[in-house]
């Protein structure tokens, strides 16, 4: 028996690793769960469109507008609401999805914005804040979890991992990136060592390792540590990776393509246990001929897209998944001269949905040319007091460093609760 | 007593490039706008009409406008729900095809005190880029891949062929009216038989390359011109791009033998410009013009046996269209400010 049912729903269907691994966290730690949420399966998959999506051709169109652009916007399966007709795939997941169109993060250079939205905070002189995805790694993960709690599957890139996306939180929560969606490298074991030999080599490991952590056990140390048995049980897992397993039609569904191929093997990830998979989706920095690059971006992502939010309906992980589409900012409602869009962070948008989130609720407005919030501003604070509510996470938790409290989330924004289910 | 060293024998003088001749009967060293017609929202097209009477221009409010070349009157012609970058003309002129990036072709009656549609057609799925007429047949491309032929008094679809794999960025019917050639986003160009069965095609290198940083193509045909006795076509658009995404490049007009299928020659500033070449026409006198717009707007003249221009003038704006009169003596350019000027070139 694959899953046990805890209320018929398959919904709530979770997973027999789930359960042996809360009951043996339970039983090292005196009963009360290290992780509480790691029980309910709940998971977060950010869709990140890196260089700045425009919001006029995705969530809030102006078709008329001096700022309008081209294209044209189109009823979706929520009566009232409308995208623009770049997204007909999407516009048929609407239902299940949340849109804010009152964004203004205030911050229109590329690598403050992406720390804005990674982090739901500004950049600070004196602390560096840890990723969303760290912050999921380390309070919603499972501690036997055989993934690492931070996947960033990524055109390009060169692998490896990145401790300083987890700031404070420390090392083992950094991002993990899958680059191309290839499995990581070396996860064959090699020819000449059988895995007799294998497990005999780690044993030896953990007996020098459990020596040297006697004495000096500390945030690097205990990565160190965690690193090799996380490498370990992903070897076992490295099916996950392949994505031919998955059938031909759902395949084309997902798109042969590179952000195609990136979301099917996201979904296969979630469902073998991982709790945070980001999926970069580049580029949308469209400062020359705006429309034509995003007819061919939003080309690839709104088929991808709409497919992977049935699947994971289909699945029944849809609703234990929080989905983020998110980007560093937004785009000028301005035409510039050469038919190009540049970096406006006034008044944007983003989409999310599954996990704790109003299907088919849109919060937030625009004035009429796209360059104001004229109804319920929200910033990177109110996003994440969201996204942790969305998870039943307190967003005032706080972690100390050397006594001194940080709050998980900005406290000056509050959780947009129109969204929240 | 010392002997005189006999002296080298001189090296015969390098001889100056002659300057260019000036085209007999032109004066394109110096420009001056005869007409600017100025419209309250950014250009996106520009076109004479055959019969000299009017200039249309298209905008970024969706609509278009008719203007009177003698008395510059504007007459606004709405109908399409997104931006046209597509014209064609009957013969004589009396009607206006225009097609639209909500794939609608409308037909207008061209001479009325106010024009309104009079057909109109559903023909792709997607942007309508360029069209051409030619005996009664109007023909169309978008980003569809799809060309469309149609009977240009019904606007009913005659045939229709997926021609590319990615947007149709121009079609033209050959001078003669033989064959149909259609260019794409990736710069390839395609020559069809009227029933859409493929004579030939062949790429235009300099004018497409995927940008592997930002994982996009960009290029693709943006104008072309054919030669005036019809075997050539200059072709032009963007190249040596660096960054697709801002637009770092540099204008290019590329002169093919579309009967050979290969490149003859390309066409370049002597200056370093950064930009688009939105525009080219190919005069019956013989020399071609390029408007390109970017990081500013330039227009050049060159004659199509030499690589660098003739001349070249800075143009007050980004150009985003041009359009050459049919007795060819005047051009047109579309700027992004929302004027259209005319430059007469003949005097």
């Amino acid at each position: 028996m694959g899953v046990v049912r805890l209320c018929g729903s398959p919904e709530h269907a979770m997973s027999r690793r789930a359960v042996l691994g809360a009951l043996g966290a339970g039983a090292f730690t005196g009963g009360a769960l290290a992780n509480p949420l790691a029980m309910q399966n709940k998971r977060v998959l950010m869709i990140f469109l890196a260089g700045g999506v425009s919001q006029l051709e995705t969530w809030d169109p102006k078709p008329g507008a001096p700022t309008g652009g081209p294209f044209r916007a189109i009823p979706t399966s929520v009566p009232g609401t409308h995208v623009c007709e770049l997204l007909p795939c999407t516009a048929g997941q609407i239902h299940r999805l949340a849109l804010v169109r009152g964004i203004n993060t205030a911050e229109d250079d590329h690598g403050k914005g992406s720390y804005i939205m990674h982090t739901g905070r500004r950049q600070e002189p004196s602390v560096n804040y840890p990723h969303l995805g760290s912050l999921v790694a380390k309070m919603v993960a499972a501690p036997e979890n055989p993934l690492p709690g931070y996947l960033h599957v990524e055109p390009g890139g060169s692998g490896g991992s990145s401790s300083a996306d987890a700031a404070f939180l420390g090392p083992k929560f950094g991002s993990v990136s899958i680059s191309d969606g290839k499995p990581p490298a070396n996860i064959d074991l090699p020819g000449t060592l059988t895995s007799g030999r294998d497990d005999m080599r780690h044993a030896m490991r953990r007996k020098a390792d459990s020596r040297f952590l006697a004495s000096r056990n500390t945030a690097e140390t205990e990565a160190y540590t965690q690193t090799h048995e996380q490498a370990r049980q992903m070897i076992a897992k490295k099916k996950l990776f392949d994505t031919a397993n998955e059938p031909g039609k759902l395949g084309d569904s997902y798109g042969r393509h590179d952000f195609g191929r990136h979301c099917l093997l996201a979904r296969r990830l979630l469902e073998g246990g991982a709790p945070f998979v980001k999926v970069t989706h580049t580029n949308y920095d469209t400062h020359h001929e705006n429309f034509d690059f995003h007819i061919e971006r939003m080309g690839e992502f709104d088929r991808t897209f709409a497919t992977l939010i049935e699947d994971l309906h289909q699945r029944g992980m849809l609703s234990s998944t929080l989905v983020l589409v998110v980007s560093e900012f937004g785009r000028t409602p301005n035409i510039n001269r050469n038919y190009g869009r540049d970096h406006w962070s006034k008044a944007w948008s983003i989409a999310l949905g599954g996990q704790g989130v109003v299907g088919g609720a849109v919060v937030g407005k625009t004035n009429a040319t796209g360059t104001a919030v004229v109804d319920r501003q929200v910033n990177a604070g109110h996003l994440f007091a969201t996204y942790f509510r969305a998870l039943g996470l307190d967003p005032a938790k706080k972690h100390y460093i050397d006594q001194r409290p940080i709050p998980m989330t900005d406290p000056a924004g509050s959780a947009i609760g129109e969204i929240l289910a | 007593m010392t002997q005189e060293k006999p002296k080298p024998p001189e090296k015969p003088k390098a001889e100056a490039p002659p300057p260019p001749s000036p085209i007999a009967g032109f004066q394109l060293g110096a420009l001056k706008p005869s007409a600017e017609l100025k419209h309250g929202s950014p250009l996106v097209a520009c076109r004479f009409d055959p019969s000299g009477k009017w200039i249309i221009t298209a905008s970024q409010d969706n609509a278009l406008q008719r203007w009177s070349l003698a008395d510059s009157k504007k007459t606004d012609m709405a109908g399409h729900s997104s931006w046209v970058r597509a014209m064609a003309f009957s013969t004589g002129g009396e009607t206006l095809y225009s097609g639209g990036y909500d794939g609608t072709i409308i037909a207008w009656p061209l001479d009325a005190g106010q024009p309104e549609p009079i057909r109109q057609a559903r023909a792709h799925d997607g942007w309508i880029r360029s069209m051409a007429f030619h005996g009664g047949k109007l023909l169309s491309g978008g980003n569809d891949g799809k060309v469309c032929l149609r009977n240009a008094a019904t606007l009913a679809e005659e045939r229709q062929w997926l021609a590319h794999d990615c947007h149709v960025y121009q079609v033209a019917f050959s001078p003669d009216g033989g064959k149909i050639l259609s260019a794409d986003h990736k710069g390839r160009v395609k020559v069809w038989e009227p029933d859409g069965k493929l004579v030939r095609e062949f790429p235009i290198p300099g004018l497409h390359k995927y940008d592997t940083s930002f994982r996009a193509d960009i290029g693709g045909v943006r104008s072309w011109s054919f030669s005036p006795d019809g075997p050539l076509v200059a072709c032009a658009g963007i190249t040596n791009v660096s960054n697709a995404f801002a637009g770092v490049g540099n204008p290019l007009i590329v002169i093919a033998d579309w009967n050979a299928g290969k490149v003859v020659r390309e066409l370049k500033p002597k200056e370093a410009f950064q930009g688009t070449m939105w525009g080219v026409a190919w005069n019956k006198a013989g020399f071609i013009t390029g408007a390109a717009g970017g990081n500013g707007g330039m227009l050049w003249f060159w004659k199509p046996d030499q690589a660098n221009e003739m001349f070249a003038h800075k143009l007050p704006e980004n150009a985003r269209d041009m359009s050459q009169s049919a007795d060819g003596g005047k051009i047109a350019v579309a700027y992004q400010g929302g004027t259209v000027r005319v430059y007469p070139l003949a005097g």
